[in-house]
């Protein structure tokens, strides 16, 4: 096994409210070698998009949050403001299921590229532009240099998508946290966008964490998977999908269509909180 | 089959005008479109995004106007013009359509037990009271598995599943021929998606009622559908059994839809360029 990138250790994250105090995160352990991809996969609160905001340390103040997050030796708990600028700028990059919530509507395509590494690495324009049309190209998106000059809403979500893979590279972070990036995208898109993210971590020696609901998506596109529910990883490994360990990972594989057989009713799941406790207890 | 079509939609076409500053022709949405849907059936249409299927849809409910081909349901054709108000509430009580986010397709301040009774009273036969709709109400909303305690919340104090459930029973109120379900299933969750689907099965085993399934994911299709047609780029360019067309997939777009389905030993492929 080689060298842990970003390692989890046992992560709590408890939400305090007045009346209440309610753990969101469980003890949530997982680590990413360097050049290795991570599925974590779980269904809507499940806690998963926490474990990124844990990760980036942008969870809400609310939060309490204990364990240890290291990222290369590194722990992400303790570091001061300018280590942890550089650390959510530098090392890691993100791409989101909405890409055009994450771009600004009145500045070009060319704006949002060369902005950050313009502002905070004392690159020219001329100089990022050029990559940045290289690297467009690298991700198949067509006329490079025109689209430098073109607003976001000319741009469908499959490709907007490419371009935040594009800007994810350019700023040549270590780790890519891809949270849901092809949800809101139809399946052809889908795959396009996952080949070239898949592509693209692979010829660079990027670790990759990439957060769905998808099991069949995240077994094909990651070298090991992570199932989450209830702030918990239940079972984690390289062959959770072939060969499921535990009741959630099986009911959840069992209730999805399938393309080739259709059935008379589609199992439903049978696992919840209480299961969940009692398996726990029993363990 | 030898029963009557419910629907029928004959070189259906649909353009918007090009956008304003422009000097270009109209934009061709649906172009040349013929389908048929016949009673207590569901038919899928699939396609990308962009490919018209939600706006043959929304011409079928009356939430855009026809330009051209011919569009009937029960042998009435849809108008070209928008309808009078008396011609939209007889559409719509016999077409009703289920969005993808139900979150913004019911009313925040109006409680799910309103909602319902609110459909039940525009779309009913005779008069009504108000014991009566509020009965009818509770049993619709029985039918979809939401129990009486139901009654008196409001949209958010549901999760999505709820809310689409909800969305189900106000289509069901309307007592349709025709029920259009646009990407109905698509935000939600594995789990919850399965029990939709079953509920969807369920609702048409015991009453009539037709399917428009609109989805492109085509294993939620394979799921629902006998039948299906698939769009690209305004136009039909594949029809036929759902489950001929998934085994043995002739068209070529039909069979890069189905190519790009994740399942067992499935490695994502990347296509040629986009130019858009």
């Amino acid at each position: 096994m080689s060298e842990a990138l970003l390692a989890l250790d046992d992560v709590r994250a408890v939400l305090h409210s007045r009346h209440q105090s309610q753990a969101l995160l469980n003890g949530v352990s997982f680590s990413i070698a360097k050049g290795e991809a991570l599925g974590l996969v779980g269904e809507s609160g499940s806690g998963k998009s926490l474990t990124t905001r844990a990760i980036t340390r942008m969870l809400d103040p609310a939060f309490e949050v204990s364990g240890s997050i290291t990222f290369d030796g590194a722990p992400v708990l303790s570091m001061g403001p300018s280590e942890l600028r550089s650390y959510r700028s530098r090392d890691i990059g993100m791409i989101f299921q909405d890409p055009r919530a994450h771009v600004n509507p009145v500045h070009t395509v060319g704006d949002f590229l060369t902005e950050e590494l313009v502002r905070n690495r004392g690159l020219s324009r001329g100089e990022v532009e050029h990559r940045a049309v290289a690297l467009l190209d690298e991700v198949g998106v067509r006329y490079p240099e025109r689209r430098l000059t073109q607003y976001p809403h000319e741009l469908s979500g499959g490709m907007l998508q490419r371009v935040m893979i594009a800007s994810v590279l350019l700023a040549e972070p270590r780790l890519i946290l891809a949270d849901e990036p092809t949800t809101a995208l139809d399946v052809t898109a889908q795959s396009d966008v996952m080949a070239i993210l898949d592509e693209q971590r692979r010829a660079r020696g990027l670790s990759l964490l990439f957060i769905t609901h998808d099991l069949e998506l995240a077994a094909a596109c990651c070298d090991r998977l992570a199932v989450m529910y209830a702030g918990e990883i239940v079972e984690q490994g390289a062959h959770v999908y072939e060969s499921p360990g535990h009741p959630y990972t099986i009911e959840l594989l069992g209730a999805r269509p399938s393309i080739d057989e259709r059935l008379d009713r589609l199992p439903v799941l049978r696992y919840n909180r209480e299961i969940h406790e009692q398996l726990k207890a029993e363990a | 089959m030898n029963t009557e079509a419910l629907v029928v939609a004959r070189n259906l076409r649909k353009e918007f005008p090009a956008p304003k500053g422009m000097k270009s022709e109209p934009i061709v949405a649906v172009d040349d479109v013929s389908f048929e849907l016949f009673p207590n059936e569901c038919l899928a249409i699939v396609g990308e995004s962009g490919s018209g299927k939600t706006t043959v849809a929304r011409m079928l409910v009356g939430l855009e106007t026809v330009t051209g081909g011919e569009l009937s349901v029960r042998g009435e054709a849809r108008s070209k013009g928008a309808g009078s108000l008396a011609d939209r509430r007889r559409w719509a009580r016999e077409v009703q359509y289920v969005f993808q986010d139900p979150y913004s397709s019911l009313n925040p301040r109006q409680s799910i037990g309103d909602t319902i009774q609110a459909s039940l009273a525009l779309h009913a036969r005779g008069n009504p009271g108000k014991r009566e709709l509020k009965l009818k109400a509770q049993d619709i909303l029985d039918s979809v598995g939401l129990a009486a305690p139901f009654f008196g919340k409001r949209p958010h104090q549901l999760s999505g599943g709820q809310r689409q459930r909800v969305a189900i029973a106000r289509a069901l109120a309307a007592d349709p021929a025709v029920i259009v379900l646009d990407e109905a299933v698509a935000a939600l969750d594995v789990s919850i998606q399965a029990q939709i689907l079953n509920l969807l099965s369920d609702i048409r085993s015991q009453r009539e009622v037709s399917y428009l399934f609109i989805s492109h994911d085509l294993a939620v299709v394979n799921q629902v559908s006998e039948r299906m047609i698939v769009m690209e780029q305004g136009q039909v360019v594949d029809a036929g059994r759902t489950a001929e067309l998934l085994a043995n997939p002739t068209h070529p777009y039909t069979r890069s839809l189905r190519a790009a389905v994740p399942r067992q030993g499935w490695k994502p492929v990347r296509r040629e360029r986009l130019a858009s």
